[in-house]
């Protein structure tokens, strides 16, 4: 009885400091629409300028209002075959960003789980060394050896083929970091509970080793499928065939083919094509987002 | 069902330390035996070598009539029941118990049988659907078993299986395994620090120090004829109390500080030695009569059941287990120590002196 009665008199003062607090609530949301406001108002403009032609582009730059070319735009940047050849369509490009995206992300999941695994539960001599191995392999991004690269893609005549655009890419050291990481903290019993249970080393690792990590393959997919989607300079120097050109290559290429033959660049479709190419990263990470923090932040153990 | 026998097993680790040394035992079909030792005597190692998740260095290990040195642990045909249970978290409590079975090929009906048969006889139908983080830890551990059970092993090991428990689950799981296993007739190594565990469930137990086999016996032999210094302080709670004490030929015992305290009987050892009583085996009284000695009383510890009063016989701390119904008497205090009750141990070796 006696606590209730003083609650009630506590409550309006609780709820006269609670009003006060809202006030900080209220900065720390202005704060927030502000910031994504900010990151979003390019996209927004682009969105919209898209449904402009190419004229309003050349005279006016960015659009800020609505026009009636949208449908158009996306229609043409979709299927209207264009470039030098005049045989790519964005439907191809599309097709080609996803195949590279996919693969990239298998790709490399597959041989860094398989790194991982190799390196944690085989105690082959020098696996902590071959691990460093990997890891400094991080020092060595693309950029730095593309020319090895290219050649040796190059000399096996991989140029302007899929395996030519995914392979050279799909070593990881994040990967495999990652999944080492994982590993260990998997309990060593289960590992043993398994070997009397008469797992193999093949049976272990698909059995109970892959399905323990799907919240971390999950997480894994989804930042190699963006890391793969977004690749520019390496889809730029193995495909030379415009059938081969993925999403990010294609849209400088759309301007670039028309601003060669003194038109006017279709400013519009190009814009279309930008946000085409935004959304399936866009997507994956909406339908994938709650696995994807699983992954980073809990194991399912 | 099997016997299984050890023939100096050895294991020394590369990096040259040595876990165990030379260790013969001999374990009857349908015993049930417990490894009992403080933290890194070896017991654990010693599973781990029977279960083959540890290499054997050198000697012999046979289960049934099988040399089993260099088989795969799935060969061996044993179940193991681990400390933290693992179970494979992803899978169903039946999965569990079926996967074992599933990698032997045998047919989905018998493993079906198999599974049901254990869910019956451990209570654990109505969670076979249920994931293993969907489970109590008594669940746990009880799947651990039924995974244990449902392979119809030569031998179950377990390794600490009751420790991440709280004390009353402890108390049932101990008696529900020591049940099952003797409707099951199951031949049992078990691994424990807890020596209630080992004094209640065991047939046998063997007591470990350091890598080496200090004594083999039923329980009712360690506690009442410990073989050394190590077992009688080790087993029971409260521990041992043990004097500095000196033995001359004719088996007159003189306490260090304290004087004689009575002869055996006959006993050809003379010599330094260590003099052991049970705290319960200990009288306190408040009249100086024959050998017995002044107690000072310190403190005491209500049990309920039964009091433990602390002190010190000369310089040396001494508990008295006195049952409730004993009242701690008035005045000054005189511990008897009977002299059929004593231990008596060389004080060099640790060995039990014979009596």
């Amino acid at each position: 009885m006696k606590s209730s009665v003083t609650s009630a008199t506590n409550l309006p003062k609780i709820n006269r400091r609670r009003r006060l607090v809202k006030w900080e609530t209220v900065i720390d949301h202005s704060v927030l629409i502000l910031g994504s406001a900010l990151m979003l108002f390019p996209v927004l403009l682009t969105i919209m300028t898209s449904s402009y032609d190419k004229l309003a582009f050349a005279k006016n730059g960015l659009q800020f209002g609505w026009s009636d070319k949208f449908i158009e735009n996306y229609n043409k940047a979709l299927f209207e075959p264009s470039g030098f050849s005049g045989t790519i369509d964005g439907m191809t490009m599309l097709s080609n960003s996803l195949i590279l995206g996919l693969g990239f992300a298998v790709g490399k999941i597959v041989i860094s789980m398989m790194a991982a695994y190799a390196i944690v539960y085989f105690r082959f001599r020098f696996a902590t060394f071959s691990f460093w191995i990997i890891f400094t392999t991080l020092l060595l991004p693309l950029e730095v050896r593309i020319l090895p690269s290219y050649e040796v893609i190059q000399s096996f005549g991989l140029t302007n083929t899929y395996t030519g655009l995914i392979v050279p890419l799909i070593a990881s050291a994040t990967g495999t970091f990652f999944f080492r990481q994982f590993f260990r903290s998997v309990p060593e019993e289960l590992v043993e509970a398994a070997r009397i249970d008469g797992a193999g080393p093949v049976k272990f690792f698909i059995d109970i080793l892959v399905p323990l990590s799907k919240t971390m393959i999950a997480a894994m997919f989804i930042i190699m499928f963006v890391f793969g989607w977004n690749q520019y300079l390496w889809p730029t120097l193995i495909t030379t065939e415009e059938g081969m050109f993925t999403l990010v290559r294609g849209i400088k290429n759309i301007i670039q083919s028309f601003t060669d033959s003194n038109a006017i660049p279709e400013y519009g479709v190009g814009m279309a094509l930008t946000i085409i190419t935004m959304l399936p990263p866009v997507l994956i990470v909406v339908f994938f987002q709650s696995w994807f923090v699983k992954g980073l932040t809990e194991s399912d153990k | 069902m099997a016997h299984v026998s050890l023939k100096a097993l050895e294991k020394i680790y590369p990096n040259g330390y040595h876990a165990v040394h030379g260790t013969d035992l001999e374990i009857q079909d349908g015993e049930f035996i417990v490894l009992v030792g403080p933290s890194g005597c070896g017991k654990s190692t010693l599973l781990r070598m029977i279960a083959g998740l540890e290499d054997i260095t050198s000697g012999d290990l046979e289960i049934g009539d099988r040399w089993v040195n260099d088989l795969d642990p799935a060969d061996r045909d044993i179940a193991m029941v681990f400390q933290n249970y693992a179970l494979y978290p992803h899978m169903t409590v039946y999965n569990n118990m079926a996967y074992g079975l599933r990698n032997r090929k045998i047919s989905k009906e018998d493993i079906d049988a198999a599974v049901r048969g254990a869910a019956d006889m451990l209570n654990l139908n109505d969670y076979l659907d249920r994931r293993p983080s969907q489970l109590s830890g008594g669940q746990r551990q009880r799947v651990a078993m039924g995974r244990a059970i449902v392979r119809e092993p030569a031998l179950f090991l377990f390794d600490e299986p009751l420790s991440n428990l709280d004390a009353k689950l402890r108390n049932q799981m101990r008696i529900e395994i020591r049940n099952l296993q003797k409707k099951l007739g199951t031949t049992s190594v078990y691994v424990t620090h807890d020596q209630v565990e080992a004094m209640t469930m065991a047939d046998r137990i063997v007591v470990l120090n350091a890598g080496q086999i200090e004594q083999i016996g039923t329980p009712a032999e360690i506690y009442h004829q410990p073989a050394s210094v190590f077992v009688a302080s080790f087993m029971g709670a409260p521990p041992m109390n043990m004097l500095e004490a000196t033995l001359n030929g004719a088996g007159a015992i003189e306490v260090a500080g304290l004087g004689a305290i009575g002869a055996l009987n006959s006993t050809p050892y003379s010599g330094p030695v260590k003099v052991g009583i049970r705290p319960e085996k200990v009288k306190l009284s408040n009249r100086q009569e024959g050998d017995n000695q002044p107690f000072i009383h310190e403190f005491t510890e209500e049990l309920g059941a039964a009091r433990l009063v602390h002190g010190r016989l000369g310089d040396m701390p001494f508990v008295v287990n006195l049952h409730q119904e004993d009242m701690i008497p008035e005045g000054a205090l005189f511990a008897s120590l009977p002299v059929e009750t004593l231990h008596v141990f060389e004080a060099d070796t640790g060995k039990r002196v014979a009596v």
